[in-house]
């Protein structure tokens, strides 16, 4: 087997993991970092991000009201001292974006021009047009390439973490072009993989988004916190799930249903004032609602709304939201100057992850985690937009420097167990390989993991429905260990990905089920419909899933508030 | 599904350890009327056929994954609408890359020549955080925006007559890229870039096909680019005569 040393190894090649990997190398000047992702970083799904990214600029904003903001969108359970930590950061790591090169758009003086977002009560959304992510993928990708100490190790996908001692010192990977295993070896770990979102049907996420890094760690006995919250972005087009930013509100975008009425303003759905401008938990629901009530349009992927963009004018449009022009007639056949957007919610984001403190460590020492795919938290119960992309670079960075720092005070120690753990894992890749005797297709297993977990775990859930989905994701458990694979050749073997996915994202999605039912009550975007009010005395905590032989264990652990004490989530 | 039409997809395949030469495999689906060409290959994958191998990921046309030529012209797949096409289409990996297996092909050549130009910022001093963000009039963001808009999906490299004849020439996404740089008003690497711009295989190799700006799914006009660069590399060239050279020295 190969085997290839470095002093730390990210694994995932978007916004976290090439922050981290810049941030590592910029403190220590010897630091050798091995960058490991399952596509080349370029194809990252960083790259799908619109709207924006947060961080304090305007004169009439403020640190406070940012953190305000967020505490208030998380419906309280964010832990404050990580969001005080993200607020303050926030500018600065957007200042260093703009220094790398990072294309954003401007006032007329030249000053980076900010946007309104939801949830947020000042404009403080840094944009490049709405292809924000595509901009900041891209500015850190070339950025990266000016380190040699980054050594990339494209196209390699990670099974399974190398621990010894109870210390993390590497990964077991598959190389995909050659089809042969590999050790990547170091004396920290960060995870740095992105979401899960295509553990639903629907969804904004691209297909390489499969709880990788979440499933890694899960396996390896550390918890995933918070993972009942599952955010449904309001604006997606119907069938495909392709997100129409939230950016298009912010412009001055009207939500409308079939009368062409604006239910935001004319109804209550709690957003009040704000309108468009609620947070996405909200006005999913409010959507939800319409169309239960049927004033939804009918459309041959089910029922949907109007976003309509007209009032704008086709001069704004094409200078603040070209992408979403593009989208929606390449993909709705709608030009959205003269016609209306068909949209739905569409899940879009786990706030949930693993469950890493402020610095990013988990419990397992020498392994950190950062964006989407960890929980540090921030977003606690509902993530506000524009707030996800920041957090991949604030708390990417500072995992990157941790990450650095616990290396050089860790020893190498004996190769040999780890090298076993490895080869172990090669003989379990290897007999997956086109092993025809299975009884089960790929695709039908994700397909009844997919419906059902829209169906339990969905924008409203219920308690029926959401044991429903815990009984289904443990007999999948099962089933995802007697898949029949067809494809025995080695080189770019993607079948073989793709089951070694559908087994991550069966893991994750159980956990998602299993904290989602113990939750009896609502909050933020985990919408009960047996408890529909917010229980702080019981509940106002976060879950912890943790994996064991005999099935998920749950957990609880204390929110941190600092300052902010919970309070009606009112707008 | 009531409107269920067929099509007929021959596929390019290739495996190294088995095969010399790619052939082609024909698959016949039943096809919807709003499918793009990247949805009947993943029914295939996922229904008929799961040895075929491609790259894919957005579906959205952004992450720049599933590059491949259709009927012979290089498209994202992801955005190429089916209905453009008659009763059988052909997929194959794009044109002028080595190929691993079926549709995926080798972008390493790429990532070398990328990495050439280097495409980043590079400042004589690095501002400090603490300085702020730099100014940057709309005009000045304007000169340079529709360069940074490359999403790498290689379809220019496909379909460059120069790329095919010669494999090193830096090709159209590098050259583009490493001008976008030297556009923008941050930067102060333009002398370190058109010496890269000056040496062999570069943008004296163009012949003016525009083949690449015509395949561009993003109107990156990489076309124009190479042009432009090629310009400002010889009057870089004869300014170093006249005046020292600037950069980071």
């Amino acid at each position: 087997m190969e085997v290839f040393r470095h002093d730390i190894v990210i694994v995932g090649g978007g916004g976290a993991g090439l922050r981290a990997a810049i941030a590592a190398v910029e403190a220590d000047p010897k630091a050798s970092v091995a960058l490991v992702s399952k596509v080349y970083p370029m194809r990252s799904h960083t790259v799908s991000a619109e709207g924006g990214a947060a961080g304090v600029a305007a004169p009439d904003d403020s640190l406070e009201m940012h953190f305000k903001d967020t505490v208030k969108g998380s419906d309280f359970l964010a832990d404050q001292d990580c969001v005080d930590y993200f607020v303050e950061q926030a500018p600065k790591e957007l200042t260093l974006l703009e220094h790398w090169g990072c294309p954003w758009s401007r006032d007329e003086e030249g000053r980076v021009a900010v946007r309104a977002f939801g949830g947020m009560t000042a404009k403080r959304t840094w944009f490049a047009a709405d292809k924000v992510g595509f901009h900041m993928l891209h500015t850190l990708f070339q950025t990266s390439m000016r380190y040699d100490r980054i050594v990339r190790y494209d196209e390699q996908f990670v099974t399974k973490l190398l621990v010894d001692g109870g210390v993390v010192k590497g990964v077991a990977a598959l190389d995909v072009r050659e089809g042969t295993m590999r050790a990547i070896l170091g004396r920290a770990v960060i995870l740095a993989t992105g979401g899960a979102g295509k553990c639903f049907p629907f969804t904004t996420n691209g297909t390489i988004k499969t709880g990788d890094g979440m499933a890694l760690a899960y396996r390896a006995g550390i918890a995933l916190k918070d993972m009942e919250f599952v955010q449904y972005h309001p604006t997606g087009l119907p069938g495909t799930g392709i997100l129409i930013t939230e950016a298009s509100r912010g412009e001055g975008g009207h939500v409308i249903n079939a009368q062409g009425e604006r239910f935001l303003v004319t109804r209550d759905y709690g957003v009040g004032q704000k309108a468009e401008l609620g947070p996405r938990d909200m006005i999913s629901r409010a959507i939800m609602q319409e169309i239960a009530a049927g004033r939804g349009i009918k459309g041959p992927y089910g029922d949907y709304v109007h976003l309509d963009l007209r009032h704008l004018g086709e001069a704004k449009i094409m200078e603040r939201l070209p992408f979403v022009r593009t989208l929606s007639k390449t993909y709705a056949g709608v030009d959205p100057v003269s016609e209306p957007i068909p949209i739905r919610p569409v899940v879009h984001y786990m706030m949930g992850g693993i469950d890493t403190n402020i610095d990013g460590a988990t419990a397992l020492p020498g392994l950190y985690a950062a964006g989407e795919t960890a929980c540090v938290s921030m977003n606690g119960a509902n993530r506000l937009g524009s707030n996800s992309l920041t957090e991949c670079l604030v708390f990417g960075a500072r995992a990157g420097i941790r990450a650095i720092e616990f290396a050089r005070g860790a020893s190498v120690g004996s190769e040999a167990p780890l090298l076993a753990q490895a080869q172990e894992e090669a003989t379990r890749i290897e007999d997956l390989r086109g092993r025809r005797k299975g009884g089960e297709k790929i695709a039908q297993i994700r397909r009844e993991m997919q419906k059902t977990m829209e169906e339990g775990c969905g924008v409203y859930r219920e308690q029926a429905s959401m044991h429903e989905s815990v009984r289904v994701m443990a007999q999948l458990r099962g089933r995802v260990s007697d898949l029949q694979l067809e494809d025995a050749s080695k080189v770019f073997n993607t079948e073989i990905l793709t089951a070694l996915e559908l087994a991550n994202m069966v893991d994750v999605a159980e956990a998602i089920a299993v904290a989602a039912a113990a939750r009896r009550e609502s909050r933020g975007a985990h919408a009960c419909s047996d408890y529909k009010a917010r229980n702080d005395q019981e509940f106002l905590h976060h879950s912890l899933v943790t994996f064991t032989p005999g099935g998920p264990h749950l957990d609880r652990k204390p929110v941190t508030i600092t300052r902010f004490q919970p309070e009606e989530r009112k707008y | 599904m009531s409107d269920v039409q067929k099509k007929k997809f021959v596929v390019t395949r290739f495996d190294p350890d088995k095969d010399e030469v790619p052939k082609t495999q024909e698959y016949t689906i039943p096809v919807r009327p709003d499918w793009k060409v990247l949805d009947a290959l993943n029914y295939i994958k996922d229904e008929v056929d799961g040895t075929i191998s491609h790259r894919w990921s957005c579906r959205m046309a952004v992450c720049g994954s599933c590059g491949m030529l259709v009927n012979g012209e290089p498209k994202l797949t992801c955005s190429t609408p089916l209905d453009e096409y008659g009763d059988e289409v052909h997929v194959a990996p794009l044109s002028n890359f080595p190929v691993i297996r079926d549709l995926v092909v080798d972008l390493e050549g790429f990532l070398d020549k990328f990495k050439s130009v280097k495409p980043w910022i590079v400042r004589a001093k690095e501002k400090a955080v603490e300085e702020g963000p730099c100014r940057q009039t709309p005009e000045e963001l304007h000169a340079f925006k529709q360069f940074s808009m490359c999403i790498n999906c290689m379809l220019c490299y496909a379909a460059c007559p120069v790329v095919a004849n010669v494999p090193e020439f830096l090709g159209p996404a590098a050259i583009a890229l490493g001008h976008r740089y030297n556009l923008d008003s941050r930067d102060e690497g333009a002398a370190e870039r058109n010496e890269v711009f000056r040496g062999e295989g570069t943008v004296y190799e163009c012949s003016y096909a525009n083949e690449c700006s015509e395949v561009c799914p993003k109107n990156v006009d990489p076309a124009a680019a190479i042009n432009q660069a090629k310009l400002l590399a010889v009057l870089d060239w004869m300014k170093s005569f006249v005046t020292p050279r600037r950069g980071g020295e």
